[in-house]
């Protein structure tokens, strides 16, 4: 997906690349909840307003006002939570997170510490033919800080609070990640899910999925968790990739040429494709995390979480094993309809209203995403802005079926369909496009190709069969495309075989 | 009562109410009295942050319309006092800090709106130690309030000015915030009524927060009757206040009986041992007979954690104002100072600058107990603490049905006298840190004076949301006494 595929290295390269080293992976994914308003005020979330535009006395820290929690956010965060089977403890306790940045207007961030909203589940990760369960630690809620624009020309910053207070809800997995090409994937996979429940809209570019990495490396065979360093800054599949290859790749040199690794935590640089060391242990700040007073502790009633976990639609994984059951996809074309909710959702609508989803798949997966991703209509998730309604889609290949049409025009029509915004049959209909399948007519057209080209005919009779390609298209050229190509083909077989 | 607007120092809100129904007077008039005394006292006592003589005078006009459409909202007309920790939309809120010296909110605090809406006339932003840290008003960045009764003394803290602001009549009523005793002592020391409400009683949103698990707001006034007037009217749930409660209102007035037959009063032993004043025992024990004459029955009961309260409630209260502290950082709003040359300079020097000594002391002392590697020994212990002291009131509620002890072991102390040593400051919250760790209400009534002819207090602490079993026990006993009724002298001090 996401032209992204090619990316993706071998698995067994890698392992050539760290020898007998094993890397150890853990990551801490941060993805924006998908609200309209922020998590303890009103104020919007979306993306692009004027600096500053989206705040109020609450999400700018004015003295004595108080946070009132967005219940939209809970129920997202816990749709996610069950989405990847975790359990929800009884109660999930909000913490402050204490530390000076102009980009943080309280002095402290709200979030979970001892006690999360969401434990142990897991999400189960596919990787060319294998599937790799990584268990999850933990889904915490908290807010998000705002933005700090450092500009070298100015003498000062400027603050862009716009974030302060988007909600969001921290994944962090077990480290049972065991190479760069499963983090990315793992990445994917969670991104999946969580456009396909609702929780989040996966946007990467507008910062609404970040992640974090924990890298180690050691022996294989060995259990023993190592030193570890933090890698942040990460924000497309790449590089995730790039990063977490060049940490272990560092990891390794250190450790070979007798060094040790030291926890800390390194920031990728995308341009010069390296990490660097950002702040060592010693240089981590205390947070001084302490029960927020001004918040309850959050209990979501267990009436209310099996409402949640029955409105949970389905799951990925789950569609992906019922497109190949149902429609007889193959995995791969399975996996790539799935990859996204609003993939899924076309190709389903498509096929609803025309039964050929092998075609369908094609179409979908060709001419239909292509135009999608380059008019970058991907990122919202909203298929009623996709080119052709998926109805029609339906119909054009309906009418590939029914043989008004051949799968040659049926590419002309799909053009104009998106040109022009008409329907299938208006554009076969006004562009006169309807296959000719009477057999007289195109018996009509053959004789005369055939009596224009005596000397070629006599060539095909003395067994230059690959001629026929020449006559066919003479034909379509006579037809305006518009002959039905098996019709030709027979006929003009007939044709030349007959003598005439 | 006839009411002599020449001398309004011993009024009281239903007095008034009923006096501006019966067309007595009218807002303006009560309103442009109280402005008059306040310029008269006001030199004196430093009772007040800032007079908002223009706003009052607007609000008395409307509230002279509002009764001349016969309209009787509880508070109609009545000049009060905010504690400068209530937001004011548009009027300049400090805290009694140099770091808000040019804060102006935009936005009311809950119980600022409540009032209005009642028709109360906003008079004045009352005096008060800096972010409501303090025992004796004296760490105002603005220099100290006094007490009317004696003043080289100090009246208590920390909603020192709106204690004096009613005991001196400058208004008829005030609201104040109590953290560890910041409502009860000021009362105790300067003779009038007290009230800290249940935690969750009444909405903390837009008051400024000091330590957000303890602070409440509550009023002060001349009598009970008034505070339960006050109480209805800021009392009730705010959905902008998630620890607030969603529990009903009572009619506190009506609870006002005077029956407090079979009324179990419990007497902490841990109260009425050493270090407490001989005149303050005698008040209190005279206080405790008037409430048996009348039908209570007094039952020894104990709290034996609290020895604890102080300690637990420094460590909880200066941990969560480190945190709640941390947004004054001269990037949004406040003070800022004027040297910069890079961020860490600015934190320190805006902060070094903005905050008092106290503040900075409690700062350190909250941010050093929620330490890495100090937290258990300190924060979590003090929760841990907390838990034992509520659980001692839950164990005796069993056997009463409010407990009364003293306020404070000392009346009022000199000016200076405990400035240097605050060890000694903090312990004048003894008797009245263990409410907040628990919650409870507490109120606190004028019991006598002691043989300086300062003001003695009586404190009634009631069962979680039981405010009206306290302010029944506390009317009653003011229907057989007037310690409630004597004024400080300030004549003296009118010019």
């Amino acid at each position: 997906m996401n032209g992204e595929r090619h990316m993706q290295p071998q698995d067994d390269e890698f392992e050539s690349r760290y020898g007998d080293w094993e890397p150890v992976i853990g990551l801490e994914v941060h993805a924006q909840l998908l609200t309209v308003s922020k998590l303890f005020c009103g104020c919007s979330t979306s993306f692009g307003a004027e600096p500053n535009a989206h705040t109020c006395p609450v999400c700018l820290g004015m003295p004595g006002v108080l946070p009132v929690l967005n219940r939209r956010a809970v129920e997202l965060s816990v749709r996610t939570a069950l989405a990847t089977d975790c359990s929800l403890p009884e109660t999930a306790i909000w913490s402050r997170k204490n530390y000076f940045y102009p980009d943080l207007p309280k002095g402290y961030q709200v979030s979970m510490y001892e006690e999360p909203l969401a434990v142990g589940g897991h999400l189960d990760v596919p990787l060319e033919d294998k599937t790799t369960r990584v268990r999850i630690t933990r889904i915490h809620m908290e807010e998000d800080a705002g933005k700090s624009i450092h500009d070298a020309r100015e003498p000062y910053s400027r603050v862009d609070l716009n974030r302060a207070g988007v909600p969001l809800m921290e994944i962090v997995s077990e480290p049972d990640i065991r190479s760069p090409a499963e983090a990315a994937a793992y990445m994917r996979t969670l991104r999946t899910l969580l456009q396909h429940i609702g929780s989040c809209d996966g946007n990467m570019e507008e910062g609404s999925m970040r992640c974090d990495a924990n890298v180690s490396v050691r022996k294989r065979g060995s259990e023993k968790l190592e030193t570890r360093a933090e890698i942040k800054n990460m924000n497309s599949f790449r590089s995730i990739e790039r990063a977490v290859d060049w940490e272990i790749l560092r990891q390794i040199d250190l450790r070979e040429s007798g060094g040790t690794v030291v926890q800390e935590t390194r920031l990728w640089d995308a341009d010069r494709e390296r990490t660097e060391s950002m702040r060592s242990k010693e240089d981590a700040h205390d947070y001084r995390y302490f029960p927020e007073p001004d918040l309850p502790p959050l209990r979501v009633p267990p009436a209310e979480i099996e409402a949640i976990r029955a409105e949970l639609p389905e799951l990925p994984a789950e569609r992906r094993t019922r497109f190949e059951a149902d429609y007889g996809l193959s995995a791969y074309d399975a996996s790539v309809l799935t990859s996204r909710r609003d993939i899924g959702d076309y190709f389903e609508a498509a096929v609803a209203s025309h039964a050929n989803p092998k075609s369908i798949a094609n179409w979908v997966m060709g001419d239909v995403l292509r135009i999608v991703r380059d008019r970058r209509l991907d990122d919202a998730l909203v298929i009623e802005q996709w080119p052709i309604p998926a109805t029609e889609l339906g119909t054009l290949v309906a009418r590939i079926d029914d043989e008004t049409i051949s799968g040659k025009i049926a590419k002309t029509v799909f053009d104009e369909m998106v040109s022009s915004g008409s329907s299938p049959d208006q554009v076969i209909e006004k562009k006169g496009l309807r296959q000719v399948t009477d057999p007289g007519a195109i018996a009509e057209v053959v004789a005369r190709v055939l009596a224009a080209h005596p000397d070629k005919v006599e060539e095909f009779r003395a067994g230059k069969e690959k001629l026929l390609g020449f006559f066919v298209g003479l034909v379509m050229k006579e037809t305006q495309g518009k002959a039905n190509p098996k019709a030709v083909n027979e006929t003009l077989r007939a044709q030349l075989a007959g003598g005439a | 009562m006839n009411m002599n607007l020449h001398d309004p120092s011993s009024f009281t809100v239903a007095g008034a109410r009923r006096s501006l129904d019966a067309h007595e007077f009218s807002a303006t008039e009560l309103t442009r009295a109280l402005l008059d005394r306040i310029s008269r006292v006001e030199g004196s006592l430093h009772a007040l942050l800032a007079v908002t003589g223009e706003r009052a005078l607007a609000d008395a006009n409307r509230a002279d319309e509002r009764i001349a459409r016969g309209d009787s909202a509880p508070l109609l007309g009545i000049p009060i006092v905010l504690k400068d920790i209530f937001a004011t939309r548009g009027i300049r809120t400090t805290c009694a800090s140099r770091i808000l010296e040019n804060f102006s909110p935009p936005y009311d605090a809950d119980a600022t709106q409540r009032l209005a809406e009642a028709g109360a006339v906003l008079i004045g932003k009352a005096n008060m130690d800096e972010f409501a840290m303090g025992s004796s008003n004296e760490n105002s960045a603005y220099g100290a309030c006094r007490n009317p009764w004696d003043v080289e003394r100090v009246p208590g803290g920390s909603s020192g000015g709106s204690a004096v602001a009613v005991a001196a009549g400058e208004a008829l009523a005030s609201l104040g915030t109590d953290t560890g005793g910041s409502i009860r002592l000021p009362a105790a020391f300067t003779g009038v009524c007290g009230l800290k409400p249940t935690y969750g009683r009444v909405s903390r949103y837009g008051v400024i927060a000091y330590a957000s698990s303890l602070d409440q707001v509550g009023p002060f006034a001349r009598t009970v009757e008034d505070l339960a007037m006050v109480l209805g009217i800021i009392a009730g749930h705010d959905p902008k206040d998630s620890t607030s409660a969603a529990i009903d209102v009572p009619d506190y007035q009506a609870s006002l009986t005077g029956d407090i037959r079979g009324l179990k009063l419990g007497l902490p032993r841990q109260y009425f041992e050493g270090g407490l004043s001989e005149d303050v025992e005698r008040a209190v024990r005279e206080a405790l007979e008037v409430l048996r004459a009348r039908g209570a029955d007094l039952v020894d009961i104990d709290l034996p954690h609290t020895p604890y309260a102080v300690a637990t409630y420094y460590l909880i209260a200066t941990a969560e104002a480190s945190s709640n502290l941390g947004r004054y950082d001269g990037v949004r709003y406040g003070h800022r100072t004027e040297k910069v040359t890079n961020l860490l300079e600015m934190y320190r020097e805006t902060r070094v600058e903005g905050f008092g000594p106290e503040v900075k002391r409690r700062i350190i002392l909250g941010t050093y107990a929620l330490s890495a590697g100090y937290y258990d020994a300190y924060y979590r212990k003090a929760l841990q603490a907390r838990t034992l002291i509520r659980q001692d009131f839950e164990e005796a509620y069993k056997l009463c049905d409010a407990i009364v002890t003293p306020t404070a072991p000392q009346t009022a102390f000199r000016l200076g006298e405990k400035a240097s040593d605050p060890l000694s400051m903090y312990l004048s919250d003894v008797f009245t840190n263990s409410a907040n760790l628990a919650g409870i209400p507490g109120l606190v009534i004028p019991c006598g004076f002691d043989t300086k002819k300062l003001p003695i207090g009586l404190q009634i602490l009631a069962p979680s949301f039981a405010e009206a079993t306290a302010l029944r026990a506390g009317d009653a006993y003011q229907k057989d006494t007037d310690w409630h009724l004597e004024a400080p002298d300030l004549s003296g001090d009118q010019t």
